[in-house]
């Protein structure tokens, strides 16, 4: 077992990184994949990492999360985790299937699960070897490293993640939970890589549960890229309880064929910096995407949701929701970009971001924009910031509700606008559950979540 | 309306491209631009040594800079060595009377209603000595000056008035606020100044296209606009007619400053010359306009009329300094052809219980690119703060654009700040509601159009917006179908 521990503190360093330790990236990985750090390398040498002079990066300078001395996994290490804990996040009565990573890599520790005839559900690292021809063609079509340094650099580190395949006409009714764990006895940085295929006609539902186990510094770089397929229908659920001090970074890369529909929503509960990117290409007629998230942050948290989201094609629907609640010096950042390109005619594209300030030192910058080169379209953005209404406080208050529990109901009917979107339920009511008790302030720490959740 | 861009390219491109008389050798100076240019500039007009040093700084800090390129637009390369940064501001008359002039260039004269002397000077006919608009001059300003109101040209304010400019310039829009406002900082030619002592209402509304001898300031125009406390001034800029000008690049500032209680109302209507249909040619027009209500219950409201220039850069906006102050901002921008526009503004929240509201008006046909670019930023300290942001954007054609981007930085809980937008195209069923009784198409399309830019053009003075409604048609014409 080796474990670099390298360290580093900005661009160079972790080019420096990648081409000292060559050999260690590139063993057990075909080919394909090489290539593709090979490339990633100089495009993220070329756009270090973003500072806020990066307008996709404004509001979000992520060179000091890059400062700290962490360590880096550049081969698989076995991690002490009692299922025990791993159980406690899972959501009660619910039929999941629980698949764990760890630090980025897919846990040794997982059993497989039952899942219909021809659907895989895997580690990357282990099926670009034992099956290469399902995931070669799919591998970094989408990640956009050209332009993107957490791409780039995700591609380039990239070793293990999940694959998940469901072949045409499959449908998969369980919903799979996935737990993407920060566990180590020092600070750490993950990179993981997942690759979804949803084949044509298919169903899927997919939960992700971002955590940290233990009380150190992480910094996650995450990239998904999702193929939906024709008329395939898929869910991505993202719930994130990180600790304070963690920063998780997530970029979620989706392509959309002729009448799909990919629904997504991203609950972030606690998290030192999290800064979700996602970006979904509309590429055939009569997509639908439906985007939501919500956030909720104190101390010094700093929550940046990037959406770009493209209607190549005509006929297609898109919505986003995505409301913050801000308190404390926590401060918030949103940009939803629709971009219609030219003849994607009778797009509708929707977007609505809203935002509560909770507290005197909280801040939201909000970048809701619009790219329209195609006139039959309905396309609309609204965005908010403001605090808590006062006649509707007021209202409650006259019927005998006291303030602070007036503020909560009107705080928790904010947030289950989006909440609502989420199509498990059992998923749904421990989300609503969960902020109410985020709100009441009993969750505080998430490196102990595993004591405080249940 | 191709034959219409013929000739208005005729009338704006070909003429006067060695067209300054040089009545002293002295007048024009060489292309190019170094410090021995800018201090040249001074000198010729005579400026004191702190319009020099002022000239100077921004010179320095401009050679640091580059141009920006965050804009949504395409803007070809442009080289500043190749421009005559001065040059006496007299033109030749092209014409000896009327008839010399091209019938559809005074047909679109008429559509607009412009009286024949007007049409004269801005067709370029010789005008005759005793001109009304000389006597129209003269007799408002004597109203004026009995009032107290400095309304008169930068280079005099310079002379008559240097404590004012001293105090004012610069102090909105700061030398090296961007780069082409310190490119008009070091070069800037002449302008308009006005000063509104305390307590006066301006009996009229003042207007740079009546000052007709300081018209022609050129491609660096510099306004300056002091509202004292409880004072309030309607201010116009620009004219509805086609404005046919030798220079490509125009970099104007406009600086507005209201003390306490005072109000300046602003308003604009921009029809350079936009490029023939295929994109050739046309005014780059870069301006800088700031406000800041440095008094309590202050208040500038822009209200800006965009149908001109090949590429437009500009964004009024408003520093809401002083307690209870606040800032309108209306706008119609209309793009045609290959025209491209970013336009939008900044609205700043630092006194407490500001108000700002923004409603903004896109319309795109042919293969423009129309841009709204906005900032609402809420400082921490600024309480109570309240903005309502709306663009709306219309799209005539398949082949154009129309964008919204949008900046809302909010740092006060008890703000509140929304923002709002839409896109759409004009509905078919409107289109044959209005064909069914009679009214052609292109018609139809002028009266929605209008009824979409509404909201904007009531903010318009009278006169102007009668004006600026035909205006808003006579751009569209040729869009449709």
């Amino acid at each position: 077992m080796t474990v670099n521990t390298a360290k580093y503190t900005a661009t160079q360093d972790l080019v420096d990184l990648y081409n000292g330790n060559l050999a260690m990236w590139e063993k057990d990985s075909p080919e394909w994949m090489n290539a593709a750090r090979k490339e990633a390398v100089e495009h993220f040498q070329k756009l270090g990492i973003p500072s806020s002079r990066n307008e996709n990066y404004k509001y979000t300078d992520l060179r000091k999360w890059f400062q700290a001395d962490y360590n880096v996994y550049p081969t698989y290490v076995e991690r002490d985790m009692e299922m025990r804990e791993l159980f406690k996040c899972n959501v009660p009565e619910m039929d999941t299937a629980l698949v764990l990573t760890a630090n980025g890599w897919y846990s040794h520790k997982n059993k497989a699960i039952a899942l219909p005839e021809g659907v895989i559900m895997g580690s990357l690292a282990e099926i670009a070897q034992s099956n290469p021809e399902v995931i070669s063609e799919y591998y970094n079509q989408l990640a956009d490293n050209t332009n993107d340094p957490l791409a780039a650099l995700n591609t380039m580190l990239a070793k293990d993640g999940i694959v998940f395949y469901v072949p045409n006409n499959v449908v998969v009714e369980q919903p799979i939970q996935i737990i993407n764990m920060l566990q180590s006895h020092e600070d750490a940085f993950a990179t993981q890589r997942n690759l979804f295929i949803i084949g044509r006609n298919a169903e899927a539902k997919i939960i992700f549960c971002d955590h940290t186990m233990s009380g150190h510094r992480f910094l996650a770089n995450n990239l998904t890229e999702i193929f939906v397929g024709e008329n395939a229908t898929f869910d991505f659920y993202n719930l994130q309880n990180q600790h304070n001090e963690s920063g998780n970074l997530t970029s979620t890369y989706v392509k959309q064929a002729a009448s799909s529909t990919f629904n997504s929503n991203v609950a972030t509960l606690h998290g030192g910096l999290v800064r979700n990117n996602l970006i979904v290409r509309l590429a055939g007629e009569g997509a639908e995407a439906n985007l939501s998230g919500m956030s909720l942050a104190d101390g010094k948290q700093h929550i940046d949701n990037f959406l770009s989201i493209n209607h190549e094609v005509g006929r297609c629907n898109s919505n986003q929701l995505y409301k913050n609640v801000l308190d404390d010096r926590s401060s918030g950042a949103f940009t939803g970009k629709i971009h219609v390109q030219r003849d994607a005619q009778q797009t509708n594209a929707f977007q609505r971001n809203a935002n509560v300030l909770a507290s005197e030192k909280a801040k939201m910058n909000t970048k809701p924009q619009l790219v329209i080169d195609a006139n039959d379209v309905k396309c609309s953005h609204g965005a908010t910031v403001g605090r808590i209404d006062e006649d509707a406080l007021f209202y409650l208050k006259s019927r005998g509700i006291n303030d602070k529990e007036a503020r909560l109901m009107l705080m928790l009917a904010f947030t289950h606008e989006v909440i609502q979107n989420i199509r498990v339920e059992s998923l749904r009511d421990r989300l609503d559950d969960l902020v109410e008790k985020r709100f009441r302030g009993e969750i505080s720490k998430c490196h102990n979540c595993a004591y405080r959740c249940g | 309306m191709s034959e219409q861009d013929k000739i208005l390219n005729e009338v704006t491109q070909n003429e006067y491209k060695y067209g300054f008389t040089t009545d002293i050798e002295t007048d024009t100076l060489p292309k190019g631009l170094n410090e021995d240019i800018v201090r040249k500039i001074s000198e010729l007009k005579g400026e004191p040594e702190f319009m020099l040093e002022f000239r100077l700084d921004a010179y320095r800090k401009w050679k640091e800079m580059e141009m920006p390129e965050w804009a949504y637009l395409k803007i070809p390369p442009i080289d500043y060595q190749d421009i005559i940064y001065y040059a006496a501001p007299k033109q030749q008359a092209k014409y000896e009377s009327m008839d010399e002039v091209d019938p559809e260039l005074l047909e679109t004269f008429n559509k607009l209603g412009i009286p024949l002397e007007e049409q004269k000077h801005l067709a370029g006919v010789a005008v005759d000595a005793v001109m009304d608009s000389v006597s129209v001059k003269t007799t408002f300003k004597d109203t004026l000056a009995e009032k107290g109101i400095i309304f008169c040209s930068f280079s005099e304010a310079v002379q008559e008035h240097p404590d004012l400019i001293q105090k004012y310039l610069g102090s909105v829009v700061p030398t090296n606020d961007n780069y082409f406002a310190a490119l008009n900082s070091a070069v800037f030619s002449d302008g308009s100044f006005v000063y509104i002592p305390k307590g006066v209402r301006c009996p009229m509304e003042l207007s740079t296209y009546f000052r007709i001898n300081a018209a022609n300031t050129g491609q660096f125009e510099r306004t300056l606009i002091v509202a004292d406390d409880d004072s309030y001034v309607s201010y116009l800029e620009g004219c509805t007619a086609p404005m046919r000008d030798e220079n490509q690049l125009h970099a104007a500032i406009v600086e507005i400053v209201t003390m306490d209680r005072a109000e300046v109302k602003y308003s604009t209507v921009q029809n350079w010359y936009p490029g023939d249909k295929n994109g050739v040619g046309g005014i780059y027009n870069f301006v800088t306009k700031r406000g800041i209500c440095k008094g309590e219950s202050s208040k500038i409201s822009w209200t800006q009329v965009e149908t001109g220039s090949a590429i437009t850069w500009k964004y009024p906006s408003c520093i809401l300094m002083g307690n209870n102050s606040s800032s309108e901002f209306y706008s119609v921008a209309v793009t045609n052809n290959h025209q491209q526009a970013d336009t939008g503004t900044k609205m700043i929240h630092i006194g407490k219980n500001t108000k700002s509201l923004i409603i903004s008006k896109g319309i795109s046909a042919g293969k423009s690119e129309n841009a709204y670019r906005g900032l609402v930023k809420v400082v921490p300290k600024a309480e109570n703060a309240r903005n309502f942001s709306q663009c709306d954007s219309l799209l005539l054609g398949d082949t154009c654009g129309a964008h919204t981007f949008p900046y809302i930085e909010v740092g006060n809980k008890s703000s509140v700040v929304e923002h709002e937008a839409t896109t759409s195209k004009i509905g078919e069923d409107q289109i044959f509601y209005c064909n069914q009784r009679g009214i052609s198409t292109e018609d139809a399309i002028g009266m929605i159009v209008n009824g979409y830019a509404r909201e904007v053009l009531n903010q318009l003075p009278m006169e102007f917006a009668v004006e600026a409604q035909k205006l808003l048609q006579i751009s569209l014409e040729g869009s449709v179908g």
